[in-house]
């Protein structure tokens, strides 16, 4: 192939990705420059940054008197983590005895743990309150880190048993002929190939977690217990005219899921060119 | 290359792979499965006089497929939820798979930074997402118009939202547009864990470019393909927030909006005036849950199981 | 009871962390109305607790859309707040049957209201009262007094005035005619339809008939209201078809629209958003009918858990909410939401002083499918959400919308059958 070819090729390759990217990014990108500006700018100009004339933080000095959005934080990330720990393991594990075992009612254990894809959650609501009244569970972190866990699971296992499917078993048998039990199998040689499939899992469990509303509302709604985004939905519905302080609560919101996601996601392609061992 | 399956041989009892199954099995049906199939079992029951429960047993379904509001409803919802899950099928995938498949192009400059920036809209939360569609689109604020008359074609800007026809569609290419990184991610992960010896080989055999993605890269990532349509698929027929956001619970314009989803949770919930009926809101959960169930089995008993997969 | 023990426990860390004595007894409020919160924690809080030694309150609200669903839920799992902000008519109706909220007919301070009023909260005999009738809200129109004075306009009082006022705006081309949109679908229910139509039906008489099934929705009292908006969709700003609410206030706060249809709980927030002077006008009357009506509608009432170990206090609370010292400090506080009670309030704000004096010259009446011909499936007001969109978006016409809610009413609902 010439070089000319080549960089034809990479510049067009770069276009079709800037193009994308800016499609993706523009509308959070105008959320957070109309939320620095005043209201009649917002209105008469919303293309452009603000100006010296323009710039006004007011909504985010009426949001941020309202709450304790450090605290917000702090469960939110306590609450995402441990579910996408629980997640990963059990899910991992569970993932490895339906790919890596023949036994009987394999595929039915399989279509039984995909059941829970199938119906949103939110419909056995009053059910799971039931049972967290019962264990005397309700505004507590852990009953959120129950719920997220058993909601994230049916498809981590539906998507890690298909990955786990593509480990070779030429190395697991020979870790057996080496003496090696099931359990280090798993640990050391099944779960570190499919590091790609985890890191893809984990933000696709994070998400829902991070982004749900309704079980923080039913199962956690104590201040000492509320979410980041339980925090910010309740002045979200408190501002719906005052653009200024919606566009700033929205700008508060999107900030720390981002920054969440850069550092899951520096670990992602850490583990997805890692785990590509050849 | 492609290996012959092979399994581990067979033990006494094999303690381990009820150690591995049990965590998950546990909290799933603790938490999951118990509260959700006595949901579901509302929908044998109804509420009969003075409050208690009456079992009727099939009654319900006689009504939500037999009684022409209820029915009419229902296909509704369906016959949307098709058109939404075609959307996705034709625009989300193709779009996330080329992406992917630019992207994995070695020593790509950026790559990180384009990867994490087309991610970026699925991390938001449906209230974002709704909220500034609905400012881009809106006539008042005009931005889309703006832009549009900016190109010379302003004349072709609409309120389509709030038009029946085209409604659904908006919203649907919303959904595509937040969801886009996920078969991107999945795809892009496969990609990569394709083993160099395989591509080095193409190369050798003069495949190279666009040739080797369809020829070598392709056959590949289809199990990845299979499970990205499964889960845009079970995603499309569970979805109901982003219609919800935007368009209310009676997704409007006159129910153009409605899905599967948004007719359940109407019905469960209820809506203002509209009290909710857990009964019929679990008779149509059943339905759905059996319209999923069978694309699910589809795909576990009669595609999963016929794909053919390299291990590497 | 172990929900009980949580919650008394959650309190006690909540009032360790704040200092207070622990033997106070505190009374969790549920409401929808997440925008009062500074209003009940800064004002009614404080003053409830300042004659009230020992009750303390706490204040809970979540977002509007999702009350009715979380607060059944936690209902029916017992660990909902002990003092519950009641919807009108029947969500409350069926929380009382269920025996989730406590009766209060022999309350201290229920004599306070007049039977319309306790209407959206008690048994359909009128028998037992489970709420205590907290405010109404009353339709309208707001409109830009310094765009009415420079294009010389008169306040319309009649509906062809009206119109002609809605022609002279368009006409001068610099400002939208009337702010109001209907991808959210309500406000052309709400704000249009039981907004204007009350003349047309002739108020609570024409209210009761349809009950009765003496009146029917293709008669020309419930067609017209129909007619009324799809004459207003070529005065609506471009592609009103999907503008928002939160768009239509701002076009209007903006001073980019001349008129607002309206509902009295926008004053305050307008207050703080409009830097010019508004007035107000009832609905224009159709030409030949004597008197007036107005949409005066009960939308809020509180009542108490029944599960609440805290009976005696939370009713304390509740009768205090009665008095005139309560009334005159939520009127003030939130003005738009009027006050029920027939104990003395006086009303600050100019333009909700202008609203409630309609009650004067106009008869009252409250949302027509609000009581009992909403209980079927299909929903009636829910219908009518999209029946009024529908014709204002010119897809249906007004004779196909009352056609349409007629045949979903007699499907269920006996008197018209």
């Amino acid at each position: 192939m010439s070089a000319r070819a080549n960089i034809l090729r990479s510049s067009a390759a770069h276009a079709i990705l800037i193009a994308y990217t800016v499609l993706a990014l523009y509308p959070v990108v105008l959320i957070v420059i109309n939320s620095m500006k005043s209201r009649r700018a917002i209105f008469n100009d919303p293309l452009s940054l603000p100006t010296r004339e323009t710039f006004d933080l007011v909504g985010f000095h009426t949001v941020l008197e309202q709450g304790n959005f450090l605290l917000y934080f702090q469960n939110s990330m306590i609450v995402t983590v441990a579910s996408l720990f629980f997640v990963l393991l059990f899910g991992a594990m569970a993932a490895f005895a339906l790919a890596e075992y023949r036994f009987r009612g394999n595929l039915l254990m399989a279509l039984y743990l995909a059941l829970g894809i199938m119906i949103p959650i939110r419909l056995g609501t009053v059910a799971i309150l039931e049972i967290m009244v019962a264990a005397n569970l309700v505004n507590t972190l852990t009953a959120l880190i129950l719920v997220y866990t058993a909601q994230g699971l049916p498809l981590a296992v539906f998507i890690l048993s298909e990955f786990m499917r593509q480990v070779s078993d030429d190395l697991k048998n020979a870790a057996r002929i080496d003496g090696l039990s099931e359990y280090r199998i798993f640990f050391t040689i099944a779960l570190p190939l499919v590091r790609p499939a985890m890191a893809t899992v984990g933000v696709f469990t994070m998400i829902p977690i991070w982004n749900d509303l309704w079980f923080p509302l039913i199962l956690a709604p104590g201040e000492a217990t509320k979410t980041l985004t339980l925090g910010s939905q309740i002045f979200l519905g408190q501002y719906v005219t005052n653009w200024n302080a919606v566009l700033a609560a929205l700008t508060l919101a999107i900030f720390p899921v981002v920054v969440l996601y850069l550092i899951f996601s520096r670990q992602l392609i850490r583990g997805i060119t890692k785990g590509a061992v050849k | 290359m492609p290996q012959p399956r092979r399994r581990a041989p067979r033990s006494p009892v094999r303690w381990h792979i009820a150690v591995f199954l049990a965590p998950a099995v546990l909290i799933y049906t603790a938490i999951m499965i118990i509260p959700l199939f006595g949901t579901l079992n509302l929908s044998l029951f109804t509420r009969g006089e003075g409050g208690a429960r009456e079992f009727v047993g099939l009654a319900n379904f006689a009504t939500l497929f037999g009684d022409p509001r209820w029915s009419g409803a229902f296909w509704n919802a369906t016959g949307n939820n098709l058109w939404f899950f075609v959307i996705h099928m034709l625009v989300q995938n193709p779009i996330g798979i080329a992406l992917a498949a630019i992207l994995s192009t070695p020593r790509l400059r950026f790559a990180a930074f384009y990867r994490t920036a087309i991610f970026i809209p699925a991390i938001l939360s449906f209230v974002i997402v709704g909220f500034v569609w609905k400012l881009i689109l809106s006539p008042l604020w005009g931005v889309a118009p703006n832009f549009m008359d900016a190109l010379g074609v302003g004349n072709w800007f609409a309120p389509w939202l709030g038009l029946e026809r085209s409604a659904l569609t908006t919203l649907a290419l919303i959904s595509v547009w937040q969801f886009v990184g996920i078969p991107l991610m999945l795809i892009y992960a496969a990609l990569l864990s394709i083993p160099d010896e395989v591509l080095e080989a193409a190369e050798m055999d003069g495949i190279t470019g666009a040739s080797q993605f369809w020829k070598i890269k392709l056959p590949l990532i289809l199990p990845t393909i299979g499970i990205i349509s499964i889960l845009t698929f079970v995603g499309n027929f569970n979805a109901f927030d982003l219609i919800y956001v935007t368009q209310g619970a009676l997704a409007g314009p006159n129910y153009a909006t409605d899905i599967l989803g948004s007719f359940l949770f109407r019905t469960f919930f209820g809506f203002q005036l509209q009290l909710g009926d857990p009964h019929m809101g679990a008779t149509v959960a059943t339905v759905m849950f059996f319209i999923i169930l069978a694309g699910v089995s589809l795909y576990l008993f009669g595609v999963q199981t016929r794909l053919r997969r390299y291990q590497f | 009871m172990t929900t009980r023990k949580t919650l008394i426990l959650s309190t006690a860390i909540a009032l360790c962390a704040t200092g207070t004595v622990a033997q106070d007894v505190t009374l969790t409020i549920e409401s929808w109305r997440n925008d009062d919160i500074s209003i009940w924690r800064n004002q009614i809080i404080p003053a409830f607790e300042a004659a009230h030694e020992g009750i303390k309150l706490d204040f809970q609200p979540m977002a509007p859309a999702q009350y009715n669903s979380a607060l059944n839920s936690k209902l029916d799992a017992g660990t909902a707040g002990d003092i519950i902000t009641c919807r009108a008519f029947d969500a409350s109706l069926q929380l009382f049957e269920r025996g989730q909220l406590s009766d209060l007919t022999g309350l201290d301070g229920m004599e306070n209201f007049s039977d319309v009023a306790k209407s959206a909260w008690s048994t359909d005999d009128g028998s037992q009262t489970f709420c205590v009738p907290l405010a109404s809200v009353i339709h309208g129109f707001i409109y830009n007094t310094e765009i009415f004075e420079e294009l010389g306009l008169e306040v319309p009082t009649t509906e062809d005035e009206f119109f002609a006022v809605l022609d002279a705006i368009d006409a001068d081309g610099g400002y939208i005619p009337m702010a109001m949109g209907i991808n959210d679908q309500w406000e052309a229910a709400t704000m249009g339809y039981a907004n204007i139509g009350v003349n047309f039906w002739g108020g609570e008489a024409g209210r009761a008939a349809l009950i009765a099934g003496e009146s029917s929705l293709t008669d020309d009292a419930w067609v017209e209201p129909f007619r009324q908006l799809a004459r207003w969709a070529p005065y609506l700003g471009r592609g009103f078809e999907s503008q928002s609410y939160p768009d239509s206030q701002n076009l209007f706060t903006l001073g980019r629209a001349a008129i607002y249809p309206a509902g009295s709980w926008e004053i305050a927030g307008f207050r703080e958003q409009a830097d010019f002077e508004m007035g107000a006008f009832p609905p224009p009357v159709p030409a030949g009918t004597d008197g007036c009506f107005i949409s005066d509608h009960t939308d809020m009432g509180i009542g108490l858990n029944a599960a609440s170990a805290n009976q005696e206090e939370g009713r304390a609370f509740l009768s205090w909410l009665t008095g005139s010292e309560a009334s005159s400090l939520l009127a003030n506080a939130i003005p738009g939401f009027f006050p029920l009670s027939s104990a003395e309030v006086t009303l600050e704000d100019p333009l909700a002083q202008e609203f409630i004096g309609w009650r004067e010259q106009c008869e009252s009446t409250i949302r027509p499918f609000h009581q009992i011909v909403s209980r079927g499936t299909p929903n009636l007001s829910n219908e009518s959400w999209t029946a009024a969109a529908n014709v204002m978006r010119g897809t249906w016409t007004p004779e196909e919308a009352g056609e349409a809610l007629q045949s979903g009413l007699s499907s269920w609902y006996a008197p018209h059958q």
